[in-house]
């Protein structure tokens, strides 16, 4: 029989407010195999977590519920209290009466106590059945893989190869640099793009640790964080490296404009890495006007690239400078110059001469091409009338679009995109750096539109993050994942089928075939939990068993003894 | 049904849904005291049985949350959520109960309202559909 304590938090007011916590305490002593029930203001203080571990030590509690708040928040704190009075962390359940209770029901006090009781019953029936787990270890492989050689990838190679990380960096082009090699100046500062490529090659050259794979493309992957395997195929060549973590630094590139504003008709019509490659060869239009948000912000491609405003900024800047003749209008429909330097460039751009012009989505301007130029008529929204304006080139800022192998790398690393088919972060907050996935890395332009600078930004926050499970070099496998019984095991591959992370194999055993998880490489969502059919599948922490135990105490809590 | 205060059993996973039930809780969002969440890592991980049990003991009615389809922590699991419910929903209905009593929806982390409405709507239907004719039935 266990020996369950329930520590019931009274949060301050927060749950004590509303749930009458001496009538729960009460009650949870009579739930069967509670020896020990008491209650805390702050459970979670220095003081309650020194109060929850003497009472575990002294009426020698084997398993311990917590009603309190939330686990996503407080669970981790709860075991190390349960392992520091020497019980396994994972005899440790917790009861949420607080944001799914006190919170939720703060006009009905008598209900929230009833309900607090219900959930409680729920906790302590499972904790019942809770088993204490050893969590796993794996050695990991001291050496991570870079896809994508632009400038969060070289970002991120040179920050593992300065911490004597092994670092292979594939490249699907024939050279590194990305989208650098196409831009001649970076914006907002304006400074020349070819000594910083230059320096950050350099880098990479000069260290026996980094492994430059131009002309490269990933394959094939699998295994699991500190053991990914891959297969890559390099200049027609197949070959396998093997590596702890994974940075994904694929990039993007300049959505190509599908006929807008007389785009591939009207010569004349370009795009701003158009522009760029003039600007670099010293072609300066004497007329230029541009188009902002051409292919963004729109139904279909709703969101804002972010980096063509001060892309657009910076040519205008460029061309000014360089030829005092010169005249450039900005079609826009808002301007996103953000952060200081780029409002400044905004401002100075202004005081050049630049002129601006709102436009609206619903009217769009009208291109035509003429003798004597290229004429743009457009409906100015600030002053409500059309105008018409004569040019020599008319350029449009597109947005950066997700790579087309995006949903390949995506797919072989089984990782998320967003549904514009850029790669979705674990955490927009937390961890914008990673993926849910342990072990692999997402930065750049790949994640989302980003600045140069943001993109090496990115880069070196995800070198560090990659080089933490190389540093620590094994990694931790939290004992949430499943396992399946032999004796009741078909094998008859349902799980197999199921697992997102394939995860499971049928194997042979003493027991005869039987599917077998690979612990490292389970993620522990239990989708083949609910797929087998013997209930062979067990998922730790989640037993059908224990889940099963719950249902019970609610209905006879709910349905047998209350009217 | 005047008195009748439904009793609820509620599946939320661990990353979108109950993340979901906590903003509720954190944001004041008010909603009737019927329904009790039981922590699933992924929707993908209920299984048809616990639902079958629940409906069998006299559980006025079963949510399923999860993460909306394309957000799910597991990649694809919620996508198998999609496919199971509405066949867990069948069988409950040839069983000779309403479908209605199980309910499948998605709730991101950032929708605390939506998980209120879900609960709020969910209750107010089980309300109108009576209690579960299996409550207090043994076999």
């Amino acid at each position: 029989m266990p020996r369950i304590g329930v520590f019931i938090c009274h949060c301050g007011h927060n749950i004590a407010s509303t749930v009458g916590i001496e009538k729960v305490v009460e009650y949870a002593k009579s739930l069967p195999g509670v020896v020990y029930a008491d209650h805390n203001i702050y459970s979670c203080s220095e003081e309650g977590l020194s109060s929850i571990r003497k009472s575990i030590e002294e009426n020698k509690l084997d398993r311990v519920v917590v009603a309190a708040c939330t686990p996503r928040t407080h669970e981790p704190l709860f075991r190390r209290t349960c392992e520091l009075a020497g019980i396994n962390k994972y005899l440790f359940e917790f009861v949420n009466i607080r944001e799914h209770c006190s919170w939720i029901h703060t006009k009905e006090p008598d209900m929230a106590t009833e309900k607090a009781k219900r959930l409680i019953a729920m906790g302590v029936a499972k904790a019942g059945l809770l088993e204490p787990q050893t969590e796993s270890e794996a050695e990991v492989v001291p050496t991570a893989v870079v896809i994508g050689g632009g400038a969060a990838g070289l970002a991120v190679a040179s920050s593992l190869a300065a911490q004597d990380i092994e670092t292979h960096l594939i490249e699907k082009s024939s050279r590194l640099g990305g989208m650098l090699n196409d831009i001649s100046v970076i914006s907002p500062e304006l400074e020349e793009t070819k000594p910083l490529l230059d320096a950050m090659l350099r880098v990479l050259k000069t260290s026996p640790k980094v492994h430059v794979h131009t002309d490269t493309r990933l394959t094939a992957a699998k295994g699991f964080v500190g053991n990914f395997e891959l297969t890559i195929d390099e200049k027609g060549e197949s070959r396998n490296i093997k590596a702890g973590s994974i940075v994904v630094a694929a990039g993007a590139k300049e959505l190509v404009p599908t006929g807008e504003y007389g785009y591939g008709s009207i010569p004349g019509v370009i795009t701003q890495l158009d522009l760029e490659r003039m600007l670099a060869k010293g072609e300066v239009p004497k007329r230029s006007v541009f188009i902002l948000c051409v292919g963004s912000r729109q139904p279909g491609r709703e969101y804002c690239s972010r980096v063509c405003c001060n892309v657009s900024l910076k040519n205008a800047m460029r061309i000014a400078e360089a030829r005092p003749d010169s005249t450039v209008t900005i079609l826009h429909r808002d301007i996103m110059s953000y952060g200081t330097a780029s409002e400044k460039l905004y401002r100075d751009v202004s005081e050049k001469g630049v002129q601006f012009l709102r436009y609206s989505l619903g009217n769009p301007a009208k291109v035509r091409s003429q003798d004597n130029g290229i004429m743009v008529e457009v409906n100015d929204e600030t002053l409500g009338e059309d105008i018409g304006l004569l040019t020599d080139v008319l350029v449009l800022a597109t947005p950066m679009v997700s790579m087309e192998d995006a949903t390949e790398i995506a797919k072989l690393l089984k990782v998320p995109l967003d549904k514009h088919g850029f790669f979705l972060e674990a955490h927009v907050k937390l961890r914008p750096v990673e993926f849910a996935t342990d072990g692999v890395f997402i930065c750049g332009s790949a994640r989302w539109p980003a600045s140069v600078r943001e993109s090496i930004s990115q880069g070196l926050a995800a070198a560090a993050k990659a080089a933490i499970p190389i540093k620590k070099g094994k990694v931790v496998i939290e004992a949430i994942t499943a396992w399946s019984d032999p004796d009741k095991c078909a094998a008859c591959g349902n799980c197999v089928a199921a697992c997102p992370y394939e995860a499971i194999e049928i194997v042979d055993s003493d027991k005869g075939r039987t599917a077998k998880v690979n612990e490292a490489q389970c993620k522990g969502c239990g989708t083949c939990v609910a797929a087998c059919p013997n209930d062979a599948m067990q998922q730790k922490g989640f037993t059908t068993r224990q889940l099963g135990a719950m249902i019970d105490a609610l209905v006879k809590n709910a349905l047998e003894e209350s009217p | 049904m005047t008195g009748f205060n439904p009793t609820i059993l509620a599946f939320c996973c661990n990353w979108c849904s109950y993340a979901g039930a906590d903003l509720a809780g954190v944001s004041r969002l008010q909603m009737p005291p019927n329904v009790h969440v039981v922590r699933v890592m992924c929707s993908a991980s209920v299984k048809p049985e616990y639902v079958f049990k629940a409906i069998s003991q006299g559980i006025d009615g079963v949510l399923v949350l999860g993460c909306h389809i394309g957000d799910c922590h597991y990649m694809t699991g919620n996508h198998r959520t999609a496919k199971r419910i509405p066949v867990v929903r069948k069988a409950i209905h040839d069983l000779g109960i309403d479908e209605r009593r199980v309910h499948l929806d998605w709730v991101s982390a950032a929708e605390g309202e939506k998980f209120q409405k879900v609960v709020t709507e969910f209750v107010n239907d089980i309300k109108k559909l009576g209690p579960n004719p299996l409550r207090g039935v043994r076999f």
